[in-house]
């Protein structure tokens, strides 16, 4: 095997050449890992974001709240049981609306008011950040918003005097317990009481406890799979009536979400589908609905 | 007259050894990052205030780190989106910049004053390098290196997906602006004088 000679000179000059410029290219290299070097704080808390798209899942609320200064307007939006028949054209003459505010007092208190047509229902409700899920120095597994709603029926009873105001209020309380296990994948569970003063049958205790879980699992950048299910601890309420499940899709389109789902309760506050949710989700009784949030910043943050 | 026309530049060669050779490396962990995206429907801006920078005056030689997740927006759900969507800083948690500048040196800087640069080397976003060279200025006052430097940068260049709903609302280009006042590193060489040889 002989190299012809000017092979190995142009062998020698590629050598030197490499040589001569290896240098200057290592140097910037490690100018950027002596400052990345620099930089590295050893294992920096940081709390995990976005573990689910907006501030609802499907019929839950999320752990997740709008940042301060950030006021939410929610649209939500039930129509009919899709198997009531081409003469209700599959449910779609039929609607329930739910119109809310959320307004982010700081990044972890947040206030909300909300209107149901069903049952001409006001209904407030405080949320808190508890704890957030972190990665680092003091990290948390999982992160726990802490929900207070009550609502308030403001419907006419045909009953002489007419209700009082007190028997026209319920109340939920729910702790949310979230954890993103990966970019893709988050899970809630949410331990619930309801209260309601009120109740017209035996069968419909006044203090309701269930369990509720959520899901989200990303398919694609902007685009999740999301369900949830409440189970009702068993009691007269769990006989009588159904644990409320609903499957969604959530759609993010850069400014807003949209939530499109399907769902066996046909109400939106945790008062009206903990407790009274009738339909049977295996049989057909599906309310098509969907979510859809707009943000206003009121005070910006820079 | 005639002299004085042959004096200066005598004087200028004479002066310039003795003006302070601005040596050393110089470096800051609180650079300001920020950027302007601006179309007709609104303009985005964000801002960071963690870049950390390093300069070797010796070598002409720079080197930027951008932790991403540090850029604050007036909105919180576009922060959100910025880092889940757009830059998806979990993957990729750092922008850096690593190059060499030139059209100053170690001699040149230590006149009062800013300096034109152009800055040239590896800009990485998004898990994306592209060779990029801009204009810059450098400034040595009151001990510190003062950097500062306006460019774009076209998201598209670095797989940054907008979705179509938004896409008249994100600009093709965005401005970038840095500005950097850098620490001279102790024992990385003589403190660096502000004497200029024309005063």
């Amino acid at each position: 095997m002989q190299l012809p000679c000017y092979t190995l000179f142009s062998l020698l000059g590629l050598t030197a050449a490499g040589l001569a410029w290896a240098p200057a290219a290592r140097a910037q290299t490690d100018l950027l890992h002596q400052l990345e070097r620099e930089v590295a704080e050893p294992a920096k808390r940081e709390v995990v974001a976005a573990t689910f798209k907006g501030t609802r899942i499907i019929n839950s609320q999320s752990v997740e709240t709008p940042g301060a200064g950030t006021l939410a307007f929610l649209i939500q939006h039930r129509f009919g049981t899709l198997n009531s028949g081409a003469y209700q054209f599959f449910g779609l003459d039929q609607a329930v609306l739910r119109l809310g505010l959320e307004y982010g007092l700081t990044n972890r208190l947040t206030l909300g008011l909300g209107r149901s047509s069903q049952d001409k229902t006001f209904d407030g409700f405080v949320k808190f950040r508890a704890l957030q899920q972190a990665t680092g120095v003091q990290p948390l597994p999982v992160s726990v918003t802490l929900l207070a709603s009550s609502s308030l029926t403001t419907l006419k009873f045909n009953e002489t005097p007419d209700r009082s105001l007190t028997s026209r209020v319920s109340y939920a309380y729910q702790a949310l317990i979230a954890r993103k296990f990966n970019e893709n994948l988050s899970v809630q569970l949410m331990p619930t009481l309801i209260h309601r003063n009120y109740v017209a049958t035996a069968a419909e205790q006044n203090d309701v406890y269930a369990l509720g879980g959520a899901l989200r699992q990303k398919l694609t950048k902007r685009l999740a799979l999301t369900a949830d299910y409440y189970y009702l601890l068993p009691g007269p309420t769990a006989r009588a009536f159904r644990n409320a499940l609903g499957l969604g899709v959530d759609i993010e389109t850069g400014g807003h979400v949209f939530q499109l789902h399907v769902t066996n309760s046909r109400g939106m506050t945790e008062t009206f589908f903990v407790p009274q949710t009738q339909g049977n989700f295996f049989s057909g009784d599906l309310y098509f609905g969907f979510t859809v949030a707009r943000s206003f910043t009121v005070s910006p943050q820079l | 007259m005639k002299r004085i026309f042959s004096v200066v530049p005598v004087l200028l060669l004479l002066a310039t050894p003795w003006s302070g050779r601005a040596q050393g490396t110089f470096m800051t962990k609180t650079g300001r990052v920020s950027f302007l995206s601006t179309t007709i429907l609104e303009d985005i801006e964000a801002r960071n205030n963690a870049a950390a920078a390093v300069f070797d005056l010796n070598t002409g030689q720079l080197a930027l780190v951008i932790p991403v997740k540090e850029f604050v927006f007036k909105r919180s759900l576009m922060q959100e989106h910025f880092n889940e969507n757009y830059m998806e800083s979990d993957k990729y948690p750092k922008a850096t910049f690593t190059g060499r500048f030139t059209g100053a040196d170690a001699a040149t800087l230590g006149w009062a004053g800013s300096h034109e640069v152009q800055v040239e080397g590896e800009l990485t976003l998004h898990g994306v390098s592209h060779h990029v060279k801009v204009p810059g200025a450098l400034e040595l006052k009151n001990g510190q290196l003062l950097a500062s430097a306006v460019f774009n940068v076209a998201p598209a260049d670095y797989n940054i997906e907008v979705p179509l709903l938004v896409r008249e609302n994100i600009a093709k280009i965005v401005s970038i602006r840095v500005a950097l006042s850098c620490d001279v590193v102790a024992g990385s060489g003589p403190k660096p004088t502000r004497s200029s040889p024309l005063k």
